[in-house]
């Protein structure tokens, strides 16, 4: 690997400390997401009545775009280090790449979130 | 007299097991055993000891599948259905049969400033350090390293990230980061950071787990990873 390809010692530190904080995040966002799962499945609510609570309510938006905004952050850096570690992938290919799927997720998840909310 | 037989890895990285068979004793150290067969079975085998104790850490090897000071470990307590398996440490180029190369593994202690590095000369007095200060208190949990490499051989991060510093290393930064005499932290802190530092860290506890002297190598990386990023925050690395 080419030194001018590697990421400054701080931006690696930086990387690891996004991604505890936003594991933080996600442990209350999944079981928040998975109460309300539930809590939707049980009392049977129908696609139009879950649409009904969430369109124009920015409390439910807020929720999701973190929870998505979590994601983004979370996923590609434990996939960078998996990458990496596994297939001894690393240099600036990898990290466009991961770029790449952090910027995927990011755009598929605040789709869905402004779906539900417009 | 029972025998104990004992398959012992002959060769470098490419090689082959070869048994011996080996008189079984009251208290025989798996050391004694590789002694025996090097005296009396077939003395071209290498190894490496020094002090027979357990205060070199010369005599590491892979003993049935863990690293382990040989001299410390009895038969009794390894030794399944009679049989041993001795091979060299696992992530080191081995030089000829149970002797590594530990050229990297202290290499990378000097990569991780693992050298004391003071202010003063020795026309000044005595630093004052309180033993019941917090960091020297740190420094003493992890300070008793003897540099066996038993848990670089233990970690798994070590096999997939050949850069990675390791347990040992890290943990001897960490006990000059609560040095307060030490004046290299930030060059320090800077070194053990990031992807071949002690972020690589699993927190597998492996070496933990296998350090002969009950040092915590996975605290003393905890340790490194709330300095360096405190560090990394405020923009001094």
């Amino acid at each position: 690997m080419r030194r001018e390809e590697k990421l400054s010692t701080r931006a690696q530190v930086l990387l690891w400390t996004a991604q505890r904080a936003s594991a933080a995040v996600l442990a209350v966002c999944v079981v928040a997401h998975l109460i309300t799962v539930i809590y939707a499945v049980r009392n049977g609510l129908s696609a139009a009545e879950i649409l009904g609570r969430t369109r124009g309510n920015a409390a439910w938006a807020a929720f999701y775009a973190l929870f998505v905004l979590a994601v983004a952050v979370h996923a590609p850096i434990g996939l960078r280090n998996f990458l990496s570690e596994t297939f001894n992938w690393r240099g600036s290919g990898l990290n466009i790449a991961v770029t790449a799927i952090a910027l995927t997720l990011a755009m598929w998840g605040f789709r869905a979130v402004y779906a539900v909310f417009a | 007299m029972s025998t104990l037989r004992v398959s012992v890895w002959r060769g470098t990285g490419e090689g082959r097991f070869q048994e011996f068979e080996v008189p079984r004793l009251e208290s025989q150290t798996v050391l004694d055993v590789i002694t025996y067969i090097q005296r009396a079975l077939d003395s071209t085998l290498a190894y490496r000891f020094a002090c027979r104790v357990g205060m070199c850490g010369s005599c590491a090897m892979t003993v049935n599948g863990r690293a382990r000071w040989t001299c410390r470990t009895h038969v009794d307590q390894v030794a399944e259905d009679g049989r041993l398996e001795v091979a060299p440490l696992n992530h080191l180029p081995v030089v000829r049969d149970l002797v590594t190369d530990m050229t990297v593994f202290f290499d990378k202690w000097a990569r991780a400033r693992g050298r004391f590095k003071g202010a003063k000369s020795r026309r000044d007095g005595f630093e004052r350090v309180s033993p019941d200060s917090p960091a020297r208190r740190l420094a003493d949990a992890a300070i008793e390293c003897i540099g066996c490499g038993v848990c670089y051989s233990s970690c798994e991060v070590v096999a997939w990230n050949p850069d990675y510093l390791g347990p040992a290393a890290l943990n001897r930064a960490w006990t000059l980061v609560n040095d307060v005499r030490d004046t290299d932290n930030r060059a320090r802190l800077s070194a053990v950071a990031g992807d071949a530092g002690c972020h690589a860290c699993h927190t597998h506890m492996s070496c933990t787990e296998r350090c002969p002297k009950q040092i915590s190598p996975t605290a003393s990386i905890a340790g490194l990873k709330r300095a360096t990023m405190a560090a990394a925050i405020k923009g001094e690395i």
